[in-house]
């Protein structure tokens, strides 16, 4: 999951501090996985370098998390490609896919759009697969089948997110 | 309206209510001679209406529908129908074979219908039973033979007339996956061969790998996912 990308979508609604930013972050994304502060600093400091936030003011008192961040114009569309890009289908996406949905809904996104593109990605990967097995002997059509089921299982899941999406999003906007 | 270049079915602006509620909301298609195409999206989206309206079978409020260089949506109902028999096929989700036939007569039918003689109707029949791999079943009526030959043989009929366009509405839904698979790679090739055009209407994945892109209809608006190469 791309922490950076993550921030800068939950900047978009506007400026935050960066313990302000970390919470959010927690709440919304880090239900087993809080970020600590080292993350937060080092990946802004980052976005800050490639010119996706700047400094919007500093609160009186020492320590970086009281800096205050805005997303730029170059933020915005950094996250606009993020989101727009398919994922390479590969084994364990759920919380990258996760994060784009819900990230997809606060920042009123299509959110079926992101699910459509990645649909369109798997079955690229499952079209090829399933020529493979065709062609294939029996351990080909066993190796290639595995795969195949893991792929289903993650657009299972994204169909299901999809016909979910209202629920998902009275949740996350709540 | 021009349909896209070297298409052999299209629509375009196709709009359809049933009361209130609006099945198809300007939704367009588009299939290539020899392309199968899988029809995916949300339960009530509007698959089906779409099938039916491609297909003749159910008449667009607005839109139009080009066939070959004709305007399907601007024939009479006895020219749709006509054509449907000389050019279409049709498999569902369950056969729909006629009971009281045997397989092979089932097979055998829609070339009945269009005036061949009997004998060679069931010899057209068995060639396509043997492809599917059920002319063991000839004899058994659709009662006697299991929900997957059952498909097969429903397959078989809907190639029996050539068509050229196939259209499969969940041809596969009714089956667990070894037998969806094994239908689907026989239909695909059966299709390939005869360069027939297949509208695939799915909502499973490893259905849809089969086609060769997929069209997403959602509220009643189509969106294809062909990527621009
Ligand atoms: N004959 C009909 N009379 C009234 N409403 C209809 C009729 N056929 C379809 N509808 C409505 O039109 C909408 C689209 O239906 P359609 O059958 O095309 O959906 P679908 O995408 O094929 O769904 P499913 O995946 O469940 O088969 C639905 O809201 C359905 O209730
Ligand atoms: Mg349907």
């Amino acid at each position: 999951m791309s922490i950076g990308h993550t921030l800068l979508g939950l900047l978009e609604s506007g400026p935050r501090h960066g313990y302000d930013l970390k919470r959010a972050f927690d709440e919304q994304f880090g239900h087993d996985r809080p970020l600590h502060y080292g993350q937060v600093y080092s990946t802004m400091s980052r976005l800050l370098k490639n010119g996706l936030v700047v400094v919007d003011g500093i609160e009186a008192g020492d320590g970086p998390e009281r800096k205050r961040y805005a997303i730029t114009d170059a933020g915005i569309t950094d996250v606009q490609q993020w989101l727009a890009t398919p994922e390479k289908p590969e084994p364990y996406l759920q919380s990258t896919l996760y994060t784009k949905v819900v990230l997809a809904l606060l920042t009123r996104r299509d959110a079926a759009d992101v699910l459509d593109t990645q649909r369109s990605e798997h079955l690229r990967s499952m079209r090829v697969l399933t020529e493979r097995k065709r062609r294939g002997d029996l351990a080909d059509q066993l190796i290639c089948d595995h795969a195949l089921f893991h792929l289903e299982a993650d657009l299972r899941w994204l169909e299901l997110t999809a016909a979910r999406l209202d629920k998902l999003r009275e949740a996350v906007t709540r | 309206m021009t349909p896209p270049a070297g298409s052999l079915l299209s629509a375009e602006q196709l709009r359809k209510a049933y009361g209130p509620t609006l099945a198809l909301d300007g939704a367009e298609f588009s299939i290539h001679p020899g392309e199968v195409v899988a029809v995916m999206g949300p339960s009530g989206s509007g698959k089906s209406t779409l099938l039916h309206c491609l297909a003749g079978i159910v008449t667009p409020d607005s839109g139009t529908i080009m066939y070959g260089g004709r305007e399907l949506s601007a024939m009479s109902d006895a020219e749709r129908s006509a054509l449907r028999r000389s050019d279409f096929g049709f498999v569902f989700q369950f056969g729909q074979l006629v009971p009281e036939l045997t397989c092979v007569e089932n097979v055998a039918l829609p070339l009945r219908l269009n005036g061949t003689s009997r004998k060679e109707a069931e010899r057209a029949a068995l060639t396509w039973m043997e492809r599917l791999e059920v002319d063991d079943l000839r004899k058994k009526r659709p009662g006697e033979v299991s929900g997957g030959q059952g498909q097969r043989v429903a397959v078989a009929r809907s190639l029996v007339t050539k068509p050229r366009v196939l259209f499969a509405d969940e041809p596969t839904g009714a089956l667990d996956s070894l037998n969806g698979e094994r239908v689907m790679e026989l239909l695909t090739d059966a299709a390939r061969s005869t360069d027939a055009a297949v509208v695939l209407v799915t909502h499973e994945a490893r259905v849809a790998a089969y086609s060769d892109r997929e069209v997403v209809v959602r509220d009643g608006r189509s969106r294809n996912m062909e990527r621009a190469v």
